[in-house]
């Protein structure tokens, strides 16, 4: 028996059928192990986005976007509700990446999957997974929350799908690049604070830029995020401050940008392997 | 085939310490085998190595006949470990580690829930199946390392001080365990600092100093090495001062202590001998110190003299002394 034909016969008596399932259950494990994460600690990972969105809708929508009237054509509160919800994909498919698998690096059990024969890009994918199904699943509760102050029409329903994976896969991508630097649970917080949030609230989620100064109009189209947001309102009321073209594209190029680099951090072992 | 096979492995951490020099080491298939050397050695850079948990600077590791470098998934899904440090998730129940551990291998959830039963009952942790790791002894810990390594049951196990914090009773209780792995097929390479742990369960043995391979020998044949071996005798009754036996070197410890050391050309019978007619009668007998323990401390002096001067410094660290 050659050689190889026994490592089929043993892969099938250790209980593993084939390369290409024993890959998939171990992207499922991953995401699975994710999953459960995220509702064991719902309080951190799931309620906080509800009452913040709860809040914005109250203050900025309800008493601050009366006096507002309309923007872009919308009611303010429809206007702002799209960009509330991208936010929270944003911010959630990044932190849970980024405290996941740092957690993970820290209390040393990343080992487990280190140790195993699963390929990096399948770590990677299946952490950016959980990052992304978390964006997901935050994401559909603040649409219903906002669904309890506004009414949310659909104007290209694949526009938001697109937007909103697109979104998350690259944020949850930046989660895992922040985690595989950080040392400590400062570098944990660091970027989202001094970085990520600036750029959300600077990415056109509470005003149309069209409103700004040519100057600060032109650094605002540097910012990923205000792509994004503005695909995803395209996608809910049929407006943008972008090119909505442009905006996939930019988020296409993050995407595989990003990717890349986690990937070669990850084949040469950056803060996991000595 | 060899279980395992490591040509000229050389580790250079960033900070310029040379924690492997050129190691060469064989493991043949089915064996069970000692990894030895004092803290610092070198023994869990080579295993960090083997688990790719660290990067080599250079040489070449192939597991089975698998390269490490080429056949990176196949070498890998042969290898089963278990650390010395803790690396458990705390906040997941016992069944849930193994049966996602048995994920990582491609194993279905099905077959992982029968093995978790099999391995989690085998060492005893079967009851708290649904308990938070965190929640566990040491002991248990340790143990539930052992199960998650056995999941995708591999042909390689590397155990890095499995015992370490365990009291007697289930450290007996596991090397049998680890005996009956052995004797199934699994080839088991053990580190420990408990040396007749690695005396009763091991064949063949491997001393690692400073980086280098010190010594690298069948354990009887290492043992044999062993020119001289000291005994403590307790007597019946007080004595006051040491019986003369010619050819031996006897020393009273205390007035029913007597402590003699007897070189491979002699024997036991001569001594008792003597000491009947002298009117001394021995209680009972031990080895002052393990035998293994003894050339284990001779061999690292020896490996520590042979070092060039300025030499890494993990050869300069505190050694174990169990």
């Amino acid at each position: 028996m050659s050689s190889d034909a026994r490592d089929a016969v043993n892969a099938v008596a250790s209980g593993t059928s084939s390369t290409s399932r024993a890959r998939w259950i171990g992207f499922t494990t991953i995401l699975y192990r994710e999953f459960g994460r995220i509702l064991r600690i719902w309080s951190q990972t799931i309620l906080p986005s509800a009452v913040t969105a709860t809040l914005y809708f109250v203050i900025f929508g309800s008493l601050i976007g009366r006096r507002v009237g309309q923007m872009g054509g919308f009611d303010y509160m429809q206007y702002i509700a799209p960009g509330l919800i991208m936010m929270a994909v944003i911010t959630n498919a990044y932190a849970n990446v980024v405290s996941s698998f740092f957690g993970a690096k820290f209390q040393k059990f990343l080992e487990e999957i280190l140790v195993s024969p699963m390929p990096n890009w399948l770590i990677v994918l299946g952490y950016v997974g959980g990052g992304v199904l978390r964006g997901l699943l935050v994401g559909a509760i603040v649409t219903v929350v906002s669904l309890l102050f506004t009414h949310l029409a659909v104007h290209h329903v694949f526009i938001i799908l697109a937007a909103v994976l697109l979104s998350a896969f690259v944020f949850a991508l930046g989660g895992f690049i922040n985690a595989l630097f950080a040392k400590n649970f400062d570098q944990v917080n660091w970027i989202p604070t001094f970085i990520l949030t600036p750029l959300t609230y600077f990415g056109g989620v509470f005003y149309s830029v069209s409103l700004l100064p040519e100057w600060a109009q032109k650094l605002s189209f540097v910012n990923p995020i205000l792509h994004m947001v503005n695909a995803f309102r395209y996608g809910f009321l049929g407006i943008s401050d972008v090119d909505v073209g442009t905006a996939f594209a930019i988020m296409l190029t993050f995407a595989v940008v990003l990717f890349w680099i986690a990937m070669r951090l990850m084949n040469r072992g950056a803060g996991l392997r000595e | 085939m060899q279980a395992l096979s490591v040509r000229g492995l050389v580790k250079t951490y960033a900070n310029g310490a040379q924690a492997l020099k050129n190691i060469d080491l064989d493991v043949e298939r089915g064996d069970f085998f000692a990894l030895l050397g004092p803290n610092g050695a070198g023994k869990t850079t080579l295993i960090g190595i083997l688990t790719s948990l660290v990067n080599k600077t250079a040489g070449s590791v192939s597991v089975f006949g698998k390269d490490i470098d080429q056949e990176h998934e196949l070498a890998k899904s042969y290898i089963g470990v278990v650390p010395q440090e803790l690396n458990l998730n705390m906040f997941e129940s016992l069944e849930t580690i193994v049966i996602n551990q048995a994920g990582f291998y491609g194993i279905p959830r099905e077959v992982a829930r029968q093995r978790a039963e099999q391995y989690l009952t085998q060492l005893s942790l079967w009851d708290r199946r649904s308990r938070l790791a965190r929640t566990l002894s040491g002991g248990m810990k340790r143990r539930l390392m052992i199960a998650r390594a056995l999941m995708h049951r591999p042909r390689l196990l590397i155990l890095d001080e499995p015992t370490a914090g365990v009291d007697i009773e289930i450290r007996r209780s596991m090397w049998d365990f680890l005996r009956e792995l052995n004797e199934q097929g699994t080839t088991i390479i053990l580190t420990t600092h408990y040396l007749e742990e690695a005396e009763a369960l091991c064949r063949n043995i491997a001393i690692i100093n400073g980086g280098r391979i010190a010594a690298r020998d069948s354990m009887q044949s290492l043992l044999r090495r062993l020119h001289s071996e000291t005994f403590v005798l307790s007597l019946r009754q007080a004595i006051a001062s040491a019986p003369l036996i010619a050819g031996h070197l006897i020393a009273l410890i205390d007035p029913q202590t007597l402590e003699i050391e007897l070189t491979q050309d002699q024997n036991l019978n001569e001594v008792f001998a003597a000491l009947s007619a002298s009117g001394v009668q021995v209680l009972s007998m031990r080895n002052k110190v393990n035998r293994l323990e003894e050339i284990f401390m001779r061999m690292v002096d020896e490996s520590d003299a042979d070092a060039p001067a300025g030499a890494a410094p993990a050869a300069t660290v505190a050694k174990s002394h169990p």
